[in-house]
């Protein structure tokens, strides 16, 4: 038994649907944060409501963890009866240990091909033996220790969870950890956690939709739309009771064709707005956006991207929305675009999302994925940032009033409704400086001009991307693969193989300059992606020079792409 | 210009605009026009105090022929987007016009629930049972036996009872108008911009170009023999068995309007983050 102290401990539990598997991740995420820890806790699961499979990935560590590990340390099998679907998924090998139970069914090929250790234990069994009493929490006794917290660590956030379900529930549970801590007694565990390092910094626990719902506040947004779609429904399920704590409002929607349309009227209205959906609901928003466009009406549609096309994986991950967010919508319509980096990075964004649609009163489709929206993982408090929506908006108006009219910067004061002398028709017909539709050339020129300008000449700064290290390969990446692309080049780096990575953050309007001095000096460009078609490098083709022979390294979901594998993308090219 | 309004009254002219409308000569939808600025100055409304909201269609063009806050959107859903507005500026009149296509087709599922939601916004179906806009296309009002170049010999289906469904679906207030009776459709107009919750006003509105048959309306409409009842099931029995022409109030319902809370401001955020504190 090697007992050197890691770094980082990587650890999954499955079960059929409804065994509880998340409940015991989420519990260990919760006991590690509580301690000190750093943790990321992700699900995979099919679409089935109850009776289908579901997995935990846990990483904790004593760093911020981004990304999920290469494989696990250890997995737990509260039963095998479809784990099956995640073999690719769920990776073990030869250093890692598999608790199995004799009565869940087969252990699948991805673990009688690793090469793991398989230990035994009737977690069904012992939890028969305890009224109530149920296998998962049998499983977070044996995680407890092996992982070396105590039953009371793991205990509390259980009893927190069931707080409402009475004493029986709650005894059941702490029996059934006792039992599982016992059962491991003995159980040889290589990887040991290293004690946290004590930080004074506050810290939270969140999923990266729940970040982007208070980005989404922090930054002015005072009305959300809501049609419930996985994976993005929890970002709206926390805006209904937050909302209207700050005076705010949400309206379910009869569709998402209606929640576009109600969230350009309340901006419309003078009131910052914000949806949220996947990628269904993105492509019946496109014509809408196109309006908000037009009638420079400021809206953040937040996309969680899962598996496309059409219906495709609800609850897995994949970065396949880039196109219809960047190129969906008919006619020249200049839109911003964002994309988070990690589950914190979700709440900048979106704040930032929300500040720039109000300053360039242009519509703001933030790209977020299921893997850092419904990941939750213990963080630093993010800092405040002073990104705050502050739209330009016509007070004193005298005269005939222009709300498209030509400006330095290209943004027109906005008459909200009820200011004297402002009336004006939004219209999504094109139109003159003052509003009124025409078919002119010259006006439809000089507003197709205004509205990219207006993006263009923007400055947004430092935040257009991640831009870590000087080496002379660039790995280029953006979106949810941020977080193992850093991990892969921070391994590198440590290999002494100097290398950098480029990860924008404002996919539109695009950065020519800014891309260039991103990538002065390359001499190789590894452009990482989890699409099918590779819509990301084809982007980047069609906006950037790259100035260096390119090689792509792309995979669709809902398969992570891990920093393991960009690792070797990178010292395999020598 | 001062920004004070010395004006106690206004006039119709107050709230029309100096953008002259793409309508054809003839068209009712003329004399919808002159009844919104008739009805807006009996209840003495400050035009920028009204948004009138629409989708796309000829009927749809009227918000920019207003000197009101105006929103033409895109086609079918200019509810969604006057609920967004209403419910977050709830000090505004909020008018939607639409037609019946851009109403009862494309934006048919708007249609029911806005009338189930029943946010205070009164909402306006210039009917004239024709595409006008893209040259006289079959809508869901259209006779069936009417023959159009896309449904040559008529569409043989049955036409959709607006007024029906707005009543099923929970609308607050619902009327029938002839847009050749400015005067009544005006008063019409008042009542539902003052009733409580959704008013829905189906505005028989010919169209001179694409259905010269029509000009026949002026002839066909009368007034509703008896009052507006608030009985649902007595409003279901008249609407369903009427001719299509009877004119006035028909449903006065009285349903609570949705609205919910909105003002508090002055809150520290910081608060909403204990949900994430370790």
């Amino acid at each position: 038994m090697t007992m050197g102290a890691s770094p980082s401990v990587s650890i999954a539990i499955v079960g059929s649907g409804g065994a509880g598997a998340l409940t015991t991740g989420n519990s260990l995420l919760e006991a590690a944060s509580a301690a000190g820890w750093h943790g990321l806790f992700t699900r995979t699961m099919g679409p089935q409501i109850r009776g289908g499979e579901a997995a935990g990935l846990l990483r904790l560590a004593v760093h911020p963890v981004e990304c999920l590990p290469d494989q696990f340390d250890l997995l737990i099998g509260i039963d095998w009866l479809n784990a099956h679907r995640f073999g690719a998924e769920i990776k073990v090998g030869p250093q890692s240990l598999v608790i199995s139970d004799p009565r869940g069914g087969e252990p699948p090929p991805m673990v009688t091909q690793s090469g793991a250790r398989v230990v035994e234990i009737p977690m069904k069994e012992m939890a028969k033996a305890i009224s109530d009493g149920r296998p998962n929490m049998i499983a977070l006794g044996i995680a407890s220790r092996l992982l070396g917290f105590t039953t009371e660590q793991v205990f509390a956030p259980i009893a927190k969870r069931l707080a409402d379900k009475g004493p029986a529930a709650i005894e059941a549970s702490r029996a059934g950890i006792k039992v599982g801590f016992g059962a491991a007694a003995g159980i040889e565990f290589g990887t040991q956690l290293a004690p946290p390092s004590p930080s004074s910094a506050r810290r939270w626990l969140l999923s990266g939709n729940e970040a982007t719902a208070l980005g989404a506040i922090r930054g002015g947004v005072r009305f959300a739309a809501a049609y419930p779609i996985t994976p993005a429904t929890e970002i709206l399920e926390w805006l209904a009771p937050n909302l209207s704590k700050v005076g705010g409002v949400l309206l379910q929607a009869e569709d998402e064709l209606a929640a576009i349309n109600m969230i350009i009227g309340s901006s419309y209205g003078g009131t910052p707005a914000l949806t949220a959906t996947s990628g269904p609901g993105l492509s019946l928003m496109i014509e809408a956006l196109g309006l908000a466009t037009c009638a420079e009406m400021p809206v953040v549609v937040v996309d969680v991207m899962r598996g496309g096309p059409s219906t495709g994986i609800p609850t897995k991950s994949e970065q396949g929305d880039l196109n219809i967010a960047v190129y969906g919508l008919h006619g020249d319509a200049p839109h911003l675009v964002l994309a988070p980096q990690s589950v914190g990075d979700c709440l900048f964004t979106t704040q930032w999302a929300t500040y720039l649609a109000e300053t360039l009163q242009a519509p703001a489709i933030v790209l977020s994925d299921q893997f850092i929206g419904q990941s939750r993982a213990a963080i630093e408090r993010p800092a405040d940032v002073a990104f705050i929506g502050a739209r330009a908006v016509a007070t004193e108006i005298s005269g005939a009033y222009k709300r498209h009219a030509m400006t330095a910067n290209g943004v027109s004061p906005m008459a909200i409704p009820g200011t004297r002398g402002g009336q004006y028709t939004a219209d999504g017909l094109t139109h003159s400086e003052r509003g009124t539709p025409t078919s002119g050339a010259a006006d439809h020129l000089a507003q197709l001009d205004k509205r990219r300008d207006k993006l263009d000449h923007f400055n947004f700064g430092d935040h257009w991307a991640t831009v870590e290290g000087t080496g002379d390969l660039a790995v280029i990446t953006w979106g949810s693969l941020t977080g193992a692309a850093r991990e892969a080049v921070g391994r590198a780096t440590a290999d002494g193989i100097d290398v950098r990575v480029v990860a924008p953050r404002l996919l539109a309007p695009v950065r020519p300059e800014q891309m260039a001095a991103a990538l002065a000096g390359v001499k190789r460009i590894l452009v990482v992606e989890q699409t099918h078609g590779g819509q990301f490098h084809k982007y980047l083709r069609a906006h950037y020079d790259l100035p260096a022979p390119v090689r792509v390294f792309k995979r669709p979901g809902p398969l992570p792409i891990t920093a393991g594998e960009i690792y070797r993308a990178i010292t395999d090219w020598r | 210009m001062s920004t004070v309004d010395t004006r106690l009254t206004y006039k119709q002219a107050d709230y029309k605009s100096d953008v002259k409308p793409i309508w054809c000569p003839g068209c009712g939808d003329y004399h919808v026009l002159m009844s919104f600025g008739r009805a807006f100055a009996q209840l003495g409304l400050p035009p920028e105090k009204i948004a009138v909201i629409s989708g796309i269609g000829c009927s749809s063009r009227i918000p920019a022929y207003t000197n009101c806050y105006g929103f033409h959107g895109v086609h079918g859903r200019s509810l969604a987007l006057a609920a967004g507005l209403k419910v977050t500026r709830p000090d505004l009149t909020v008018v939607v016009a639409s037609g019946d296509g851009d109403g009862y087709s494309i934006g048919g599922n708007h249609f029911l629930h806005a009338c189930r939601r029943n946010i205070d916004m009164t909402y306006v179906v210039m009917d004239n049972h024709i595409y006008g806009m893209t040259k006289g296309q079959p809508s869901p009002t259209t006779e069936p036996e009417f023959d159009t170049a896309l449904s040559p010999g008529g569409t043989g289906l049955r036409p959709f009872n607006p007024l029906v469904i707005a009543l099923a679906s929970g609308a607050n207030f619902i009327a029938r108008c002839f847009s050749g009776d400015p005067n009544e459709t005006a008063a019409v107009l008042v009542e539902a911009i003052q009733h409580p919750g959704f008013s829905f006003i189906e505005i028989l509105s010919p169209c001179v170009t694409f259905r010269p048959d029509e000009k026949a309306w002026k002839d066909l409409v009368h007034p509703a023999p008896v009052g507006a009842t608030n009985d649902p099931g007595k409003a279901a029995r008249r609407i369903m068995t009427d001719d299509g022409f009877n004119i006035g109030v028909l449903y006065r319902g009285d349903r609570k309007p949705y609205q919910p809370a909105v003002g508090a401001t002055n809150i520290n955020l910081s608060e909403l983050e204990k949900d994430f504190e370790l």
